[in-house]
């Protein structure tokens, strides 16, 4: 991804796209975990070669996070202008008055009224939405090239999550912060990314610009999961197309493409071979051997 | 009373006692359901949208009689069910069931789905001898379950496959209508699908009148054939799910249909957006006047003062609003 740019990884759970984000900041628990191969390249470095100490310097302070449960990741012991003067007394190396004020600022910032005072609260004074925004203020903090926002709004309402989602998407325009979006919910991310990754059973299955995967999808899984959700401006009687069974356990995954067991396209060579990301238009790539005819495909199917 | 109503409620009311100090003292109320009115004709869905402690699970409870209620009546074909008690209420009872959000806590982990979905038969003494396993049986292949599957434990399931038991133990006692309270909010976007068809197949086939809780607009909108808005105990608007998405007149139903992104960024970025500030009030005191005028960018000073009224405007179109 570009510098500034927002890209959205979509998929259903234990699809690998929040161990893909943990990845990165080199998060994942060791042992079990292991970072078996492949590479991360941020700004021209490998984050997998970096030694323990430069990647403490980058998290937090070059690429951070914020998590799906504020509530779980918000220490309830320490007040909120404490837990927000950590980074910026660890990376910027401001005393303890200046990141006082700077946490005052980055609740402003976030929206948060009255911030003054509601500097010195602890986690549970404040609403989900509110914590929310205080792990918001929290990942801006140091002015990160990079900000990871792994199902930022699964747990807080949807007027809630529209202010949110507004206040990321702003931060991004003002600062030229780069964005990851994690979520399950296709809306948001058609609402706010450039680009969009489907991933599924591990797999990144298709990647393309926002318009083209939701306009012309050529992966089955991409097409099944658009046409699996009711979407407010259709007609209602619409029919929703069923993806049937489940996702695949991933200790014990299908041979050849990993969505072939649910797949109605799927031909004898899905369960032999495993597709690879091929290009099927402009910076569109899609892992499926029939993309070609695909649109063939879905056409003759609505019409019978 | 309507006459084609299958379910009426009339100016519920729930309050939940908030308890302090040393004596457990009564220091406030938690107005959960403040005064709600509505009905649900034969054989239609009504859905009941709104945001988390806006009281649609709590409404969906006391039609059941879960709750010892605060004020108001619940009639089920006619029969107020705040008369009834013990014995003749566990009766009335199998006419009404529930269908629970979280398909991980509301099965028994140590029994079998066998089991799960046949205590109902037992309890209400619906089957004799062989006809319970028969019964059993039947009721997995109609949520498209393989029978053989009875002799497992919940564990063994998948969420998805959790979600249709359940819904099988609700159908078991074979009941005219039935409250899901959130059915699909815990599930995958794939396997949401599954169940929404689901339940709708269900509906068609054995009749049944569905009062569908949900947070999610598009889901609740896609199975309603009329959708109730709720917001802090109280009832905003309630009219036909097509209505509701082409001529919505609450502010605050507005407000919620804007805040739902449309999978097509086509579509979605040609739309008006009306971002609400702050957050839902505390139930425990909410404003004067019009629960929503603190948020409510038309509100003018009538709505700080007097609460308006549910107004039929016709077409079954009911709003809550002084500025309609």
């Amino acid at each position: 991804m570009d510098k500034g740019e927002s890209v959205g990884l979509v998929g259903e759970s234990a699809c690998g796209k929040s161990v893909s984000a943990l990845s990165v900041l080199r998060l994942i628990p060791y042992p079990p975990g292991i970072i078996v191969g492949g590479e991360i390249i941020f700004k021209g470095h490998d984050l997998l070669k970096a030694s323990e100490e430069e990647m403490r310097h980058i998290r937090g302070n070059e690429i951070t996070m914020v998590f799906q449960e504020p509530t779980t990741s918000l220490n309830p012991v320490l007040s909120v202008s404490r837990q927000l003067s950590e980074a910026l007394e660890l990376h910027r190396g401001l005393d303890s008055e200046a990141s006082n004020q700077e946490a005052v600022r980055l609740l402003k910032l976030v929206g948060i009224p009255d911030a003054e005072n509601r500097v010195h609260d602890y986690p549970y004074q404040f609403s989900g939405g509110m914590q929310q925004r205080i792990m918001i203020a929290m990942a801006l903090s140091c002015n990160p090239s990079l900000l990871i926002a792994d199902e930022p709004t699964t747990s807080v309402d949807v007027t809630v999550q529209a202010q949110l989602l507004e206040i990321i998407d702003n931060l991004r325009t003002q600062f030229g912060t780069s964005v990851i979006v994690i979520t399950h919910n296709l809306g948001i991310v058609a609402r706010y990314v450039d680009r969009v990754n489907v991933m599924y059973a591990g797999r990144l299955v298709e990647t393309g610009p926002t318009e083209v995967i939701y306009g012309q999808p050529r992966h089955p899984y991409t097409i099944g999961l658009l046409a699996s959700v009711p979407r407010l401006d259709l007609p209602r009687h619409r029919q929703l197309s069923v993806i049937p069974g489940l996702p695949p356990n991933l200790a014990r995954l299908p041979k050849g493409c990993h969505f072939q067991v649910r797949c109605k396209y799927a031909i004898d060579r899905c369960s032999e071979e495993k597709p690879a990301l091929e290009q099927v238009g402009e910076n569109h790539y899609a892992a499926c051997f029939r993309t070609g005819e695909m649109e063939e495909l879905v056409r003759a199917e609505n019409e019978g | 009373m309507r006459d084609d109503a299958l379910i009426e409620v009339q100016d519920l009311v729930m309050y939940f006692p908030v308890l302090a100090g040393v004596a457990r003292r009564r220091v406030a109320d938690v107005k959960a359901v403040d005064g709600v009115s509505f009905y649900i004709k034969k054989g239609e869905t009504l859905g009941l949208v709104g945001e988390s402690g806006c009281g649609k699970t709590t409404t969906g409870r006391c039609i059941l009689q879960l709750y010892d209620i605060t004020g108001g009546h619940v009639f089920f074909e006619g029969k107020d069910l705040t008369t009834y008690r013990g014995t003749s209420l566990r009766q009335m009872r199998r006419h009404m069931q529930l269908i629970f959000q979280d398909p991980y806590a509301s099965l028994n982990p140590r029994m079998t789905a066998g089991d799960i979905i046949g205590e109902p038969l037992l309890v209400h003494k619906l089957v004799k001898g062989k006809e319970y396993e028969e019964q059993v049986a039947e009721l997995f292949k109609m949520v498209e379950l393989e029978p053989r599957m009875a002799v497992r434990y919940p564990h063994e399931f998948s969420g998805g496959q959790r979600q249709r038991i359940g819904i099988a133990r609700a159908l078991s006692v074979r009941p005219s209508f039935i409250v899901c309270d959130e059915p699909v909010s815990a599930l995958d976007v794939s396997i949401q699908a599954q169940v929404i068809m689901l339940l709708m197949r269900l509906r068609e086939e054995l009749d049944l009148t569905y009062l569908f809780i949900a947070h999610d607009l598009s889901v609740v909108r896609h199975i309603s054939d009329r959708v109730a808005v709720m917001y802090l105990g109280k009832i905003m608007e309630i009219t036909h799910s097509d209505e509701l998405y082409d001529n919505p007149l609450h502010p605050y139903t507005q407000a919620l249909l804007s805040a739902v992104p449309i999978p097509d960024p086509v579509v979605d970025r040609q739309r008006k957006r009306i971002l609400l500030s702050g957050d839902v009030p505390s139930p425990v005191n909410p404003p004067s006047g019009c629960h929503f005028h603190p948020r409510c960018q038309m509100a003018i000073d009538v709505c700080r003062e007097q609460e308006p009224e549910l107004k039929d405007i016709g077409g079954e179109h009911w709003v809550s609003c002084h500025r309609v």
